[in-house]
């Protein structure tokens, strides 16, 4: 039987105030254990949570950027349960009224846009960290404790591992343009929890769901997709039932393992938290906050459309990230031929750039060199050339180009010469062509690229070559 | 020599600032008390000389170099032992917390240091402040100083007793559900529960915290508006607390009180009440007609829900505020535990005593799934119906009388057998928490020869009404404990 997989994520990101939810104390990644707390964030007995505006801020900014209701009235709960790396035995987080409910994320699928409903988007605080060591035993960092988070939860939208991970990328690219967080999974800040259920195709009932806890990376979600799904499929092939229950996903193995049935599932009985007053925000707050939110991809994306002839991909590639975004536009002001620019940053800068997604060359002399492709005073492969310059130097390409010799060779007459020469030489691909082997050109074009030292203007040399065959 | 341990708060401040007693020479005075009597009263958990006497030096320096102190320098007072102090231990009188070292100072304290108190020490409670007679607390029982036979009340029995033994100028307690006006009431002290919101609560261990409230315990009402002033303000770590202006209380005490309505409730004071107790708080209503004021009763018939629905939200808001007291950081551990199931199991266990276990269980029943609505949710609804009560009494009145509580001092061990019994003594206090209202319980007579309290309760900030009435009463009949025989004496 064909089965169809059903996917719903829970998110959760670290927002990056400079202070933790509920206390003053740092929120700095990979400071030495212990080291950021207080007796707030600790739990002592008696320490009392003051909310941090900051944070509230930042998830409406998230809401904002997701298409979200923002609720003028929320509040704070209780969520009990009991573990070595929660210090009061309870989570403050939000339970039955949350700041932001009902968004959207539009993603790409080959049956056009498909816009990813999201449930809600709260606000909580983060555990403690456990680390588990042979000669010590299990130690205890509080850093994290009060680490403010959001929890973006999601309908069960999604059908496949590549709408899981392309609704995460537009996720985070939504996320990034509004700054309220690094979403480094790597580092924890972004982090994944994958609802999953199986049914035959063309079913409208939902199949029992698996929870898989806590993946770490893009890579994780979608093997945990795969996996499950077909995990399930196989079990309901077997006529063997489906345990709703909580599973982790093992990365050696590549396999999902249950951690805990339904049965024992907690009771976290969530109740308001009487040590907080309730989250009211005004129209004119939320209107404030909207405007602190730059220009969001899809809306870029489109305008890069319109205004720059670009495609929907290359848009696309430009807007992911705001920083590209930002640096596009800069440089798109300065030149004439924004496409040629787009092509080069989503072709030879995006793969010169390393892991911090530093570009050494200035948006000015990005334009400027996209200028001269499109004036056809250097080929595409000489401004190849002219980039990798830039990047060990960043100055005027036109000084490149003259002390590297790159000029485009274009004058008529020099051109015919070297032709001619051409021709003379490959009399048997001459003959090709005439009997009709466009293709055999090449061998004659190569010729005079060679001659020319790979300067020569190709559209040119091809239209003389052309006529000259006639 | 005077005895400077049998002046009201008010009279040792006026000496202490015309320099006729050092603040050294009033902490011995205290400190000799507390040795000659500690033994029969046991209201302290821990005592600090020490630290007492530097303090009293320092005050004493500082006042000889001419600086202007606040009326409470120099002031010997006791802490009840759930706030917590960057010094000595804060236990909550349970096993559980029995060498647990506060990293720092409550707000409350604090504000003290600031105003130059002098810590004595931290007073006896019932464990964790769950209990009306201080029978609970896993270290000793503390004894009433009017009669040694009987219980101090609760939770705040050894502020009331330290008080009423005149082993501390004033102390601060803790009230939840009654815990400093009802064994203010059966020590013949006053106390006052603050409104809620009205003194930072940063440093009390929480056991319900919509419902906790730091106040004074006090040998007059005028001591009390002294206190209150010092401790009450705004304090940013506190969400709950409420902004304002500085108050002067002292100066609200000696306001006039001709004119103003006074409601009594049928209700607190029904079937249950002892006579002697009704007939000392209706003496008090005929006492206040002759000073002014006019009384009238009224019916309130919400507030016979205020009982259950105030053991459900207490304890279910406990049970989450108990959570934390697990093994893993401080306080006891269970020994020679192999997995960390029996470690947090035995740890709670053996750590908390019956009536905190018994409250643990309650509420974490009241919140679980499928009970949430019937019994929490139920609760909130009287809550606010509660408190429509109050608002729709204070539309017509100045301020509630009632009892503080139906009983004087019962005997030691006499209703330790049966919570649900204890639980009836609350009757007149829990409304006033669950509304968030300020109510001062001050002695107006005695029954059998033991004191009797009535309580008044106000308007929410409208705690200088309260003192203004407690203050004429006091100028009128004699401030109780000043005219009372000294323990022991």
């Amino acid at each position: 039987m064909q089965y169809e997989t059903v996917i719903g994520l829970e998110i959760h990101i670290e927002l990056k105030t400079e202070s933790k939810i509920f206390c003053s104390c740092p929120t700095t990644f990979g400071a030495p254990p212990n080291t950021q707390i207080c007796p707030v964030c600790m739990g002592m007995p008696g320490a009392l949570p003051v909310l941090n505006k900051k944070v509230v801020e930042y998830a409406v900014k998230a809401g904002l950027a997701t298409h979200c209701e923002i609720a003028s009235y929320s509040k704070m709960d209780r969520k009990n349960y009991v573990y070595p790396d929660l210090p009061k035995a309870y989570q403050i987080s939000q339970y039955d009224l949350p700041l932001c409910t009902g968004g959207y994320v539009a993603i790409e699928t080959p049956e056009g846009e498909k816009r990813v409903r999201l449930t809600r988007i709260h606000i909580e605080e983060d555990a403690g960290k456990l680390t588990h060591d042979a000669a010590l035993g299990t130690l205890f960092d509080c850093n994290r404790c009060g680490v403010p988070l959001i929890e973006i939860v999601t309908e069960p939208d999604l059908r496949s591992a590549q709408e899981a991970l392309d609704f995460l990328e537009k996720l985070r690219a939504a996320i990034l343009y509004t700054g309220i967080s690094d979403c480094r999974m790597n580092e924890g800040s972004m982090r994944c929890d994958v609802n999953l259920s199986v049914r035959p195709a063309g079913s409208d009932t939902l199949g029992t769901r698996t929870e898989t806890k806590n993946l770490n990376s893009f890579q994780s979600v979608r093997r945990t997709v795969e996996y499950e799904a077909a995990r399930q499929a196989a079990a309901l092939e077997a006529g063997e039932p489906i345990a709703q229950e909580t599973r982790r996903f093992d990365q050696g193995s590549g396999r999902t393992y249950s951690m805990r049935s339904k049965e024992n599932a907690n009771d976290y009985r969530y109740f308001p938290d009487p040590d907080l007053c309730a989250v009211e925000l005004s129209q004119s707050e939320i209107r404030r906050l909207r405007g602190e939110i730059p220009q969001l991809p899809e809306e870029r994306r489109a305008g890069y459309m319109e205004r720059y002839g670009l495609s929907r991909y290359d848009a696309g590639q430009l807007t992911n990230e705001r920083e590209v975004a930002a640096y596009f536009e800069e440089a798109a002001e300065l030149t004439a031929y924004p496409k040629i620019l787009a092509n080069l940053l989503t072709g030879e800068v995006f793969r010169l750039r390393g892991q911090d997604g530093a570009v050494p060359v200035s948006p000015a002399h990005m334009a400027a060199l996209s200028t001269l492709i499109g004036e056809g005073r250097v080929n595409s492969s000489a401004g190849k050339k002219v980039l990798a310059a830039l990047w060990e130097r960043d100055e005027e390409p036109s000084a490149v180009v003259r002390r590297l010799g790159l000029e485009q060779v274009g004058d008529e007459a020099t051109l015919r010469g070297l032709l001619a020469e051409a021709v003379a030489a490959n009399p048997n691909a001459v003959a090709d062509y005439r009997a009709g082997k466009a293709s055999a050109l090449q061998a004659v074009m190569g010729h005079v690229m060679k001659a020319a030292g790979g300067r020569a203007d190709p559209v040119k040399l091809r239209a003389l070559l052309e006529e000259m065959l006639k | 020599m005077r005895d400077l341990t049998r002046l009201s708060l008010t009279e040792l401040s006026a000496l202490l600032k015309k320099r006729e007693v050092s603040a050294r020479e009033t902490a011995e005075a205290y400190l000799a008390r507390m040795r000659a009597v500690e033994p029969d009263i046991k209201a302290y958990l821990s005592v600090e000389e020490a630290r007492a006497l530097a303090q009293a030096g320092e005050i004493d320096r500082r006042r000889a170099a001419g600086e202007a102190l606040s009326p409470l320098a120099g002031a010997p007072a006791a802490l009840k032992d759930n706030i917590c102090t960057a010094w000595g231990r804060t236990t909550c009188a349970s096993k559980m917390l029995y060498n647990f070292r506060s990293p720092y100072d409550a707000a409350a304290v604090e504000k003290l240091e600031s105003a130059g108190c002098v810590f004595l020490g931290k007073a006896n409670m019932d464990e964790f402040a769950m209990g009306s007679s201080t029978e609970n607390s896993s270290v000793q029982v503390t004894k009433n100083p009017r009669d040694t036979s009987r219980v101090p009340g609760g939770s705040s029995g050894g502020p009331a007793a330290a008080v009423a033994a005149d082993e501390a100028a004033f102390a601060l307690g803790s009230d939840t559900g009654g815990s400093i006006r009802q064994p203010a009431a059966f020590c013949g002290v006053v106390g006052m529960k603050p409104t809620y919101g009205r003194v930072s609560r940063y440093g009390l261990i929480a056991f319900a915290s919509s419902l906790d409230q730091i106040g004074p315990l006090t040998k007059t009402v005028e001591d009390c508006a002294l206190a209150l002033d010092a401790v009450c303000g705004y304090d940013e770590r506190d969400s709950t607390s409420v902004p304002g202006k500085k108050t002067n209380f002292a100066q609200a005490a000696k306001r006039e009180i001709a004119g103003m309505r006074l409601a009594l409730p049928a209700e607190l004071m029904g079937e249950g009440t002892a006579p002697g107790v009704r007939d000392a708080v209706l003496i008090a209503a005929k006492r206040y007609e002759a000073l002014g004021a006019a009384v009238e009763e009224v019916r309130m018939p919400t507030l016979s829900y205020a009982l259950p629905a105030y053991y459900i939200l207490s304890s279910a808001e406990a049970s989450s505020n108990l959570g934390r007291f697990d093994g893993v950081r401080y306080g006891y551990r269970a020994e020679g535990c192999d997995t960390l199931e029996e470690m947090y199991l035995r740890s709670r266990s053996e750590g908390f005593g019956p009536e905190v276990q018994r409250r643990i269980l309650l509420g974490t029943f009241a919140l679980s799934a499928g009970y949430y609505d019937a019994y929490y949710k139920k609760a909130l609804q009287v809550r606010t119906l509660i408190s429509r009560a109050f608002e729709e009494v204070f539309a017509r009145f100045d301020a509630v009388l009632s009892p503080v509580a139906p009983t004087a001092a019962y005997r030691i061990g006499e209703k330790t057998a049966d919570p649900l019994e204890m639980y009836l003594g609350d009757i007149c206090t829990v409304p006033v928490n669950i509304a968030g209202l300020p109510a001062l319980s001050l002695p107006c007579g005695e029954a059998e020869g033991l004191p009797v309290g009535m309580q008044l309760i106000g308007r929410a900030f409208d705690e200088g009404t309260l003192l203004a009435l407690g203050a004429a009463y006091e100028r009128a009949h004699g401030a109780y404990h000043l005219m009372a025989p000294a323990f022991g004496g």
